[in-house]
């Protein structure tokens, strides 16, 4: 069985009177150590889908599974532990937090969401920095950093937990092409050094070229998968 | 938890002007309070003490009915042989009391042979009386401080109406337990400040000369003033001493005696009341500054930082830690404001003593002077902290339940 697994998810929003469906009905599945992008024009449900899976939020119909656990189930409170032991963010903004430097933004989750012992804390947040070569930069605060190096320090910070999966939307849209790739060299890196599921949404198409499975969305509709992915719900491109 | 103090502080630091102005307010009612509280706190001890220590004393003991009808200062409500005797062995017994002292209180006329007045009389052992009222010495501004018999200590007032002075000879006529009437020659000792301003008309006699001019043959008593070795016992001692005199019994059946607070006899305890009711108003001010300020930093702290509230708890944050940290927040700002406004107050405290400032009340001269009970710091300190982390609840808890979605698409 795979790391993740949708059975045909959708989500509704109540806009005033409408009723939008973000998504209809679609299933995939994703195998650990995977890195995936799901692609596709703005309004199409890429954010909606990676927040399903992020338990940020839960399907309206359907079942999601995510390291053999249905995350439509879980509470506030689950919901958070799980997310705390078994998914990384990266976002758009890179959201660090402004008052702690480089090194307490990667060591935060450790500190205040896993409560891992100081040495082991050390260990694992020096070997990041040191992994996205940001060492040198352990003491800055995030507004004495580039965009590129926040991403970076991002990317740590997702990954100091030891995540099975890693979430990134749009990872790349504030940075330029080289950053871009910079950063999506350093995710696959980090996927292959601690065989970490990376999935990502961009609607850039250069960059969509750097995954090794691409789920393309349109209208909440999953349009076709390349590279192998096996699509359940909707078609095929293999 | 120290990780979310350093959070907490940095976050407040992050917007330096803004905490600095809340945590001022906050200072500056602080120092509003205990200034307040310091002096009209020393002020009202001071009154307190003068009325209890130069007149009153701590407690007073009467016969049952006495203070009913003391207007008129009825001689036939005496203490008498038994009572007395049963009375006075309560008194000795009791560890708490520092020193009693006896008196007999009566009306007469006031003749410095050309005109003639009333007066109030209360005839007193001087030796035990100075015990128990230890500050009556000083209310004599002029003349002698010694009460010896044929001695007689006037009210300013009425020396200054009648024209008498120091070595003058008075006449003083009272009206006795059956209804006769006596006169007797004093010299006048000393003239007396009144304890609380003018319109006194209290003088002061020797008992033995009291028992002359009012013919008494046996031993008679109107009121015992008692004084405590801790005023602070006053209230438990006070209950203590009343179940003791409610066992006494006369021939009726019915309590002997009565027992009265310095609160129950002078009327100076109504303004106490008031001081303390304004204290406590005043408190109440501080408590409002201080929700009110907390409240309108913190709702603004939690609406400036919606998206890192989101991006914490998309990480997994767990709820109960992101309401601590604002929560923290709120105590932090609470603490600086207690800490400083009570170092600020205490300086301000130290240069009004310093400065020795003088006020009239009454006829007196009242040095200004600043004294807070360090429980008055504590509760004060503890009320702010407290009320801090109150004000700084509803923001944090509101944080605490926000989605993570809808928090990071905040913008």
């Amino acid at each position: 069985m795979g790391l993740l697994k949708a059975e045909k998810i959708t989500k509704d929003y109540q806009v005033g009177e409408i009723v939008i469906q973000a998504l209809k009905g679609i299933s995939f599945e994703i195998g650990a150590a995977s890195f995936v992008s799901f692609v596709g024009p703005s309004g199409s449900g890429k954010t909606t889908l990676l927040n399903l899976i992020g338990c940020l939020d839960t399907p309206t119909s359907g079942r999601l599974t995510v390291a053999d656990t249905d995350v439509g189930t879980l509470d506030r409170k689950e919901g958070a532990l799980f997310r705390g032991a078994n998914i990384g963010f990266i976002f758009q903004d890179f959201n660090l937090l402004p008052v702690l430097t480089v090194y307490e933004n990667i060591e935060y989750p450790l500190l205040m969401v896993r409560k891992v012992a100081a040495a082991e804390r050390r260990r694992r947040v020096s070997a990041l920095l040191e992994a996205v070569g940001m060492a040198d930069q352990r003491d800055k605060y995030p507004d004495q950093i580039s965009g590129g190096q926040k991403q970076r320090v991002a990317v740590a910070r997702a990954l100091v937990t030891e995540p099975k999966l890693v979430l990134a939307d749009e990872p790349t849209a504030n940075l330029d092409h080289a950053t871009a790739y910079l950063v999506l060299g350093l995710m696959k890196k980090m996927r292959d050094e601690f065989r970490t599921t990376f999935i990502f949404s961009t609607h850039d198409p250069k960059i969509v070229g750097e995954a090794e499975t691409v789920f393309t969305l349109e209208d909440g509709a999953l349009n076709g998968a390349k590279n192998g992915t096996k699509d359940k719900g909707g078609k095929n491109n293999e | 938890m120290s990780n979310l103090f350093k959070i907490a502080l940095r976050n407040l630091l992050r917007y330096k002007r803004r905490t600095l102005l809340t945590a001022s307010l906050i200072t500056l009612g602080v120092v509003f309070v205990l200034v307040f509280v310091a002096v009209s706190g020393t002020f009202k001890n001071l009154m307190i003490g003068q009325i209890t220590d130069s007149m009153i004393g701590h407690l007073q003991v009467h016969r049952k009915g006495f203070v009913a009808s003391i207007e008129t200062l009825p001689l036939n409500m005496n203490l008498k042989g038994g009572a007395i005797a049963k009375l006075e062995k309560i008194l000795d017994a009791q560890p708490e009391i520092a020193s009693y002292s006896p008196r007999i209180k009566f009306g007469g006329m006031f003749s410095n042979f050309t005109e003639t007045s009333s007066i109030r009389l209360t005839a007193i052992d001087p030796e035990r009386e100075f015990k128990a009222v230890p500050l009556l010495a000083d209310r004599v501004s002029d003349g002698s401080k010694e009460l010896k018999p044929g001695g007689i200590l006037i009210p300013e007032l009425l020396a200054r109406g009648m024209k008498v002075k120091p070595g003058d000879a008075v006449v003083i006529v009272a009206t006795n337990a059956d209804g006769s009437v006596n006169g007797k020659q004093f010299t006048v000792t000393g003239v007396m400040e009144s304890a609380t301003g003018p319109g006194g008309r209290d003088g002061y006699v020797h008992l033995d000369d009291a028992k002359a001019l009012l013919r008494m043959e046996d031993r008679q008593v109107s009121e015992y003033a008692i004084r405590l070795k801790d005023f602070g016992n006053l209230a438990s001692f006070s209950r203590k001493l009343e179940g003791l005199l409610d066992k006494e019994l006369n021939q009726q059946g019915k309590p002997m005696f009565e027992l009265h607070t310095w609160e129950q006899l002078s009327p100076f305890f109504n303004i106490a009341r008031m001081i303390d009711m304004m204290t406590f108003f005043i408190k109440l001010m501080l408590i409002a500054i201080v929700l009110i300020s907390i409240m309108n930093v913190m709702i603004m702290a939690v609406y400036e930082r919606i998206r890192e509230i989101g991006t914490i708890a998309a990480i997994g944050t767990q709820p109960g830690t992101i309401l601590n940290m604002f929560v923290i927040e709120g105590f932090c700002m609470g603490v600086a404001g207690a800490l400083v406004g009570n170092l600020v107050g205490l300086a301000i405290m130290v240069v009004l003593n310093l400065l020795k400032m003088t006020y009239r009340f009454g006829r007196q001269d009242i040095l200004l002077q600043a004294a807070v009970n360090p429980v008055d710091i504590l509760v004060i300190s503890a009320t702010v902290i407290v009320v801090s982390v109150v004000a700084s609840l509803q923001p944090a808890f509101k944080a605490s339940r926000m989605e993570p979605i809808q928090a990071l698409r905040h913008t």
